[in-house]
């Protein structure tokens, strides 16, 4: 690639972390928990993105930024109050800046309509927007050189003789303190044309007199062949100040006297001249503002190291460890197998199991992040929708460090924007009904993540009415989702809003709508292996739930034999094994069967029979049982001919290749070497219900998978 | 002859950027990605033939950085040049103050970022 063009894709990413920095100190801005590193981490993050936006040439979005840097920096040096009206549009020039990056890297070029917050933004710095690109403040002008290139080879002279000049260059001890060297500055002019140099050494004191720091020589430079006086200026551009300079232009025409003329692009030949005091005067004020930085700055945490590695070098490692966990359960069969006596043999294997999980926990950490990423984004889009749809709304957010694997992280996104959209548009009531119903008017929404149980389980709860069960009911039952006599619970009614085509309200907003159901996020989900439930308490809000496997690469199961094949039940669905007793066993309609487990009754299915498989025992009285549970939809027993064992499996998709299959999550390559299919629990106890209940099979299947 | 430059910068970008056009032009390139970061850095390299740096960073921002390295580290006499804008003048001079050999306006092409390190190292 391109190396700019990777450079590119790199400031983009870097674009993203800023805009979630710089989001995340506006945001404790605006609760009033920024201290000045904060604020100063907003400047900063607009500055860069500034800075690299200018490098590649995006000059609307360069033309933003410095608008917004500019409100920042005064707020920065304490200019300007970060009240809370001037930290909305903070805000809402963040918004607008992100929009600017995206519009950036889509290349589209699609103008963002930020004329408003501009607006806004140069009200609060006092700059009219017009001026708001100009480079500098008038009266830094003298100090600010000319760009640098003007190509003189464009625009050749019209041949009048070319001016010799004379520079007359005496450095101050300063230019030396600070790394310059007069070498190199009469070097560089002898790059511009033919040179002379004498140097003036007549200062020079004693030895014995001699500082060893001061500085004592001058030179005189004449150089000829140089039509651009701007080019002569340019060679002393980092030493003005610190050093006597005089250019003098001398024309070879014998009539011109020569003339001294003093460079206007170095006004402070001597330190005491009126034109270097904008530079005096410009220094207190800059110091002032950079001392709470430079206090600050070391209380700040030392930031956590990171490393950056292409995605593809990781899955190899996954992969790769996942071939040596298949290969360890190999070696661990065959000498099960063949050798009696292999005591030490299986302790060294042991050992070697546990440092391969070891190995591979550590290196699936390496894929996982916080989620962190995905929740900084939800605060925008509260805000967006909330002042569309006219409510109030305060989002908290908890958990946001909670890791996932990346893969999970990247389809969040869409899921959560949905739940959180539907809690704002949906959930909330409008301040008026609020305060009608004896409640602030400003609603809340919380956003939470926790690891619980091996899966990642991520709530959206509101404070709002509550699902309207009565209307859903009959909403379902219009559409013929459900009939009129279906008895459901409560949770079950609420769980209709997931059904396709379902849509409680009267018009589809441009909000939650977007074209997109719930039943989408609900399938998109269920494809990671997670699933979605809604809970509501009516009048006092709802709340979404979220799971999801922390992984989509391996997973603890349980290898089951049935007939001739073996079958792996995931661990986080079983709840029990047990053998049971022929009289716990009762007969349910044409052909299911019922279980009573301690007095519960569960539906119970042999999975030999369900999945027909060749050789299976149909004889429940040598099966074994497992229960298993599929959250928020029930459980359900499982007859198998025995239990193999328990074991970490490499999970092998093959949708890819095959397509989906009912009841089958994936696939995984056993130690001995054999295909071995890794059950959906899920799919299974819809499945299974389908055949034990009397409704719709719409309803079924999406309550399942 | 390729020269020894660090450079300290916070953006990625533009760390990136410096690297690409410093060691195209032979020069060898070790990064810093903070003021703190770049005294850490120049503690084990030693001596270094060209110093650019940043102004606004986290824990240590440039100014402190000049200062730093001014005040009597080894490097107390290597050429430093500070990345600054066209727009802020005032940046320059405050680094000039704290010991700043020169400067590169942003965004710089890489010829520009060359000339400049040449003006200041043999």
């Amino acid at each position: 690639m391109d190396p700019m063009e990777a450079i590119k894709q790199t400031y983009f990413q870097e674009c993203d972390e800023l805009l979630l920095a710089m989001e995340e100190g506006l945001i404790a801005m605006e609760t009033g928990e920024a201290d000045s590193e904060t604020i100063n981490a907003v400047f900063r993050a607009v500055h860069s993105i500034k800075g690299g936006g200018g490098a590649f040439g995006f000059e609307i979005l360069v033309g933003f930024s410095h608008v917004f840097e500019t409100a920042m920096d005064l707020v920065r040096s304490g200019k300007l109050d970060p009240t809370p009206d001037v930290v909305k549009v903070l805000l809402r020039a963040g918004d607008k800046l992100s929009d600017h990056v995206a519009a950036a890297r889509n290349g589209t070029g699609a103008a963002v309509d930020d004329a408003e917050v501009k607006a806004e933004l140069a009200k609060l710095t006092g700059e009219e927007p017009e001026d708001a690109g100009a480079p500098a403040p008038a009266e830094f002008e003298g100090l600010a050189f000319a760009p640098v290139m003007i190509d003189i080879g464009d625009e050749e002279p019209v041949a009048p003789p070319c001016p010799v000049w004379h520079v007359r260059f005496g450095p101050h001890a300063a230019l030396y303190a600070k790394a310059n060297e007069p070498y190199l500055l009469i070097r560089e002019l002898g790059m511009l044309g033919p040179i002379e140099v004498t140097a003036d050494l007549s200062k020079l004191p004693e030895l014995s007199a001699l500082e060893p720091e001061q500085a004592y020589f001058s030179w005189d430079v004449v150089v000829r062949d140089c039509p651009d006086r701007t080019k002569v200026e340019e060679v002393f551009e980092f030493v003005s100040g610190d050093c006597d300079l005089e250019i003098t232009e001398e024309t070879p025409e014998p009539a011109a006297a020569p003339a001294m003329i003093s460079a206007p692009g170095l006004p402070s030949l001597d330190d005491d001249e009126p034109a270097a005091m904008p530079a005096a005067e410009a220094q207190p004020e800059e110091k002032k503002v950079a001392t709470p930085t430079e206090t600050k700055a070391t209380t700040v945490d030392v930031i956590k190291q990171t490393i950056r590695v292409d995605l593809d070098k990781v899955d190899r490692l996954v992969n790769l460890v996942g071939e040596l966990v298949i290969t360890q359960a190999m070696l661990s069969q065959r000498i099960l197998d063949s050798v009696q006596q292999g005591q030490t043999v299986s302790a060294g294997l042991g050992e070697l199991e546990h440092l391969l999980r070891e190995l591979q926990e550590a290196v699936m950490a390496i894929r996982t992040q916080p989620v962190k990423s995905v929740f900084q984004r939800m605060p925008r889009l509260v805000r967006e929708t909330a002042a569309q749809t006219g409510k109030e709304v305060r989002l908290e957010i908890e958990g946001e460090a909670t890791e996932v694997d990346k893969t999970v992280i990247e389809r969040l996104g869409e899921p959560l924007t949905h739940m959180i959209r539907n809690a704002v548009d949906h959930g909330l009531e409008t301040p008026e009904e609020r305060v009608a119903a004896g409640k602030p008017a400003e609603g809340t929404v919380k956003l939470s993540a926790e690891h619980r149980g091996g899966r990642i389980v991520i709530e959206v709860a509101d404070d709002g009415r509550g699902i309207n069960r009565t209307k859903v009911r009959q909403k379902a039952i219009e559409r013929g989702l459900i009939t009129p006599n279906s008895n459901l619970s409560d949770e079950e009614i609420d769980n209709l809003i997931f059904l396709p085509g379902f849509s409680t309200a009267t018009t589809v907003s441009n909000i939650s709508g977007r074209g997109v159901g719930l039943d989408v996020v609900r399938r998109n989900i269920m494809d990671l292996g997670g699933r979605i439930t809604i809970g509501s308490n009516t009048g006092k809000g709802s709340k979404f739930s979220l799971t999801l496997p922390l992984t989509l690469a391996v997973l603890d199961g349980m290898i089951v034999a049935v007939g001739e094949q073996t079958f792996v039940l995931p661990l986080s669905h079983i709840i029990e094994s047990l053998l049971p007793k022929s009289s716990d066993v009762k007969a349910f309609g044409s052909n299911g069967m019922l279980l009573n487990v301690r007095g519960v009754y569960v539906p119970l299915v042999s999975v030999g029979r369900l999945l027909r498989v060749p050789g299976a025992s149909y004889d429940l009285q040598n099966s074994v049982v497992i229960l298993v549970e599929s959250e928020g939809v029930g459980r359900m027993a499982l007859a198998v001919d025995a239990i193999v064992g328990q074991r970490q499996v490499v999970i092998k998709s093959f949708e890819s290749n095959i397509g989906h299959i009912d009841g089958i999550a994936a696939a995984t390559i056993l130690g001995d070497g054999r295909v071995a299919l890794i059950l959906d629990i899920d799919g299974l106890v819809a499945g299974c219900r389908e055949g034990t209940g009397g409704r719709p099979t719409e309803y079924q299947q999406a309550l399942g998978a | 002859m390729g020269k020894t430059i660090l450079t300290v910068d916070d953006s990625r970008t533009m760390r990136d950027m410096l690297r690409l056009a410093l060691s195209g032009a032979g020069h060898t390139v070790i990064q810093a990605d903070d003021g703190v970061h770049g005294v850490e850095v120049l503690e084990k390299a030693g001596v270094v033939d060209v110093i650019i740096t940043d102004i606004n960073m986290p824990r240590m921002d440039g100014y402190g950085f000049i200062e730093h390295v001014r005040r009597g580290s080894a490097n107390k006499m290597t050429p430093i040049l500070v990345l600054t804008t066209e727009s802020e003048p005032a940046k320059k001079m405050r680094a000039r103050d704290a010991g700043a050999t020169g400067w590169i306006v942003k965004p710089f092409d890489p010829e520009k970022l060359l000339a400049a390190i040449r003006r200041v190292s043999p």
